[in-house]
């Protein structure tokens, strides 16, 4: 028999409801090799072994009188963004070390309702800010194809955890990219879905106009499963849609016969890596085989994304994390002699140096004269973005793209250059400013063995076209490449 | 054109300020390199004066939502000890902080 840990969720599913494996024995393979492998890629910050292991006996119960669910029994890895009731829950920040929620976010409802497996936290950037997971307080985490490279950020231990066979698939959030580019430098497939498609409550909040939560697997199918187990209404979050789940995975199997793809032509700019490029018109010439109609498209604000991006989420955040001040939860510095340096010795010793940088942005944009010039301009300029997605989607169904300009790089490269880290999100960006959905799905390998993804993006809560076409792709392309050795 | 995000770009002193609203505070060396950090950022982001949007509405929401009412019910919330849980300091069911008054 196969490698337990080397099986889709599906194949698991199937072996578990047909009892030929045990939960328990699935957990206790993803905890063995998390001991052992997990030290060179570090994608857990916190592993819940205990707590699995009875998780797992009672979906082995739950089995055993008949019952089961998508997730019985499946491991699963949960970014530090999501509160866990009872498991620290860091954001990967000195600021929330030691933390503990006393409540669940709505998601681990979701999957404990589904008798599903936690194995432990995975390491992301710090409040979910960067995209190399460089930027967490504690250590980075490592790509699994090159150990020297990054794997993207800031759900890189969600993306690094899938693709090390760290556990069967993940949870992580997006904000401007922060599920699919660490999913295309894993080679491995993250949604991100419509805003509002998936309950936040009990995700931290970093940019409450863009964040959303989505999931991260070995393939589209394992995608389509997390994410029709995590979608729909929440009474607790108000920005949740109130809207049926359609079966995402029933939408799969249809063919790409009629169906319209777009290519924006402002998504192969110069300085854009030609390997990159290469694998993405490669996997369009494969959908076109595959039945679909290409057809030229234009984003035309696409190069003002990054920079209102880089208004409204730092304007967004500067107002969530003020939340933080060494009241309520969370570390206090000590030596202070009022209130003011209590709050401000905690948050310059909690926070790290691009929250903080964050931080200076967006209160700078929101402050008394330069509101105007900032932060409405860039909500206007959201507008011009959005419309650009409305006009593209009256010529075509979905639009394909890359999800970064280039495959992943070196820890340390961009490290000490904002802005160049900032321009690695510039495609993956406007799908959060539009609201809509996207995905990051495997596509090719640069000549260095480095994963490219390619982008899928469609009309709000068109989730099932792009996983449609995602899938596609993926039976055209075949098995690309075995999973790294590591 | 372009006035307002041109003009704006900002000196250590404004950072200063600006730190001081954000109840941040910075060694001089910081300031510096945030200082210029900062300005790279915004010189960047100026980018957007490049554009009329004097007839554009913003965007305060991704979605058309009407807004959504719940049931006013008593629903389970979180103990007193739970809520305090993980305060810094906690006496008396209540938070603690420094002398205020």
């Amino acid at each position: 028999m196969t490698n337990l840990v080397d099986l889709t969720i599906s194949s698991l599913r199937q072996l578990l409801d047909q009892r030929e494996v045990s939960s328990v024995e699935v957990t206790r393979a993803y905890l063995e090799r998390i001991e052992a492998i997990d030290p060179k890629i570090k994608a857990y910050l916190t592993v819940t072994g205990q707590q699995a292991m009875e998780a797992a006996m009672a979906a082995d119960e739950y089995m055993a009188s008949g019952k089961t669910a998508p997730l019985t029994g499946i491991p699963l890895g949960i970014k530090d963004v999501i509160c866990t009731k009872g498991v620290p829950t860091t954001c990967a920040s000195r600021m929330l070390e030691g933390f503990i929620p006393p409540y669940d976010a709505t998601l681990m409802e979701r999957l404990n309702g589904q008798h599903a497996i936690m194995l432990g936290k995975l390491n992301m950037d710090e409040f979910a800010m960067g995209s190399s997971t460089e930027n967490s307080a504690f250590f980075p985490t490592h790509n699994p194809w090159d150990p020297k490279r990054i794997p993207g950020g800031s759900s890189g231990g969600s993306a690094a955890a899938v693709a090390a066979r760290l556990c069967a698939g993940s949870f992580g959030s997006d904000t401007g990219g922060s599920i699919r580019q660490p999913a295309s430098h894993c080679g491995v497939v993250g949604i991100k879905p419509t805003y509002g498609r998936i309950s936040r409550f009990g995700l931290i909040a970093f940019a409450s106009s863009l964040d959303q939560i989505g999931p991260i697997a070995r393939d589209v199918t394992d995608c389509a499963i997390l994410l029709e187990a995590a979608s729909g209404h929440d009474p607790k979050d108000s920005t949740s849609v109130n809207r049926p789940v359609p079966s995402y995975t029933g939408a799969l199997k249809e063919g790409l016969k009629g169906l319209r793809i777009g290519i924006p032509r402002e998504y192969f700019i110069p300085g854009m890596d030609p390997e990159v490029e290469e694998a993405i018109r490669k996997g369009v010439s494969a959908l076109e085989g595959q039945g679909a109609e290409i057809i030229d498209i234009s984003l035309p604000h696409t190069e003002f994304a990054v920079a209102t991006y880089y208004i409204i989420a730092p304007a967004e955040a500067s107002s969530n994390l003020s939340r933080y001040d060494g009241v309520k939860y969370g570390f206090r510095a000590e030596g202070y002699r009022d209130l003011l340096e209590m709050y401000t010795a905690t948050r310059s010793t909690g926070f790290g140096p691009e929250v903080k940088r964050r931080i200076m942005v967006g209160t700078y944009c929101l402050s008394a004269g330069y509101y105007d010039a900032y932060y409405k301009k860039a909500s206007k300029v959201r507008t011009l973005i959005t419309r650009d997605f409305q006009d593209a989607f009256a010529r075509c169904d979905c639009i394909a793209a890359p999800v970064a300009p280039t495959p992943a790089f070196k820890l340390g490269e961009k490290k000490d250059d904002p802005l160049q880290m900032y321009l690695s999100d510039i495609f993956t960006i406007p799908v959060n400013l539009a609201g809509i959905p996207g995905i990051s799905v495997p596509c090719g390998f640069s000549s260095e063995g480095l994963p490219i993804g390619m982008q899928l993006m469609a009309g709000h809560f068109q989730e099932e076209t792009i996983l449609k076409v995602a899938y596609n792709l993926e039976l055209a392309l075949g098995k690309i490449k075995d999973w790294p050795e590591i | 054109m372009a006035r307002g995000i041109d003009m704006a770009r900002i000196h250590k002193d404004e950072v200063g300020h600006v730190a001081r609203l954000a109840r941040l505070t910075f060694s001089q060396e910081e300031l510096e390199g945030l200082t210029n950090q900062l300005n790279d950022i915004l010189t960047y982001i100026g980018k957007l004066e490049e554009l009329d949007t004097a007839e554009i509405e913003p965007t305060t929401h991704a979605l058309k939502l009407t807004n959504y009412f719940r049931r006013d019910e008593k629903g389970r919330s979180l103990s007193v000890d739970e809520a305090l849980s993980n305060a810094p300091q906690r006496e008396n069911g209540a938070f603690v902080v420094p002398r205020i008054i």
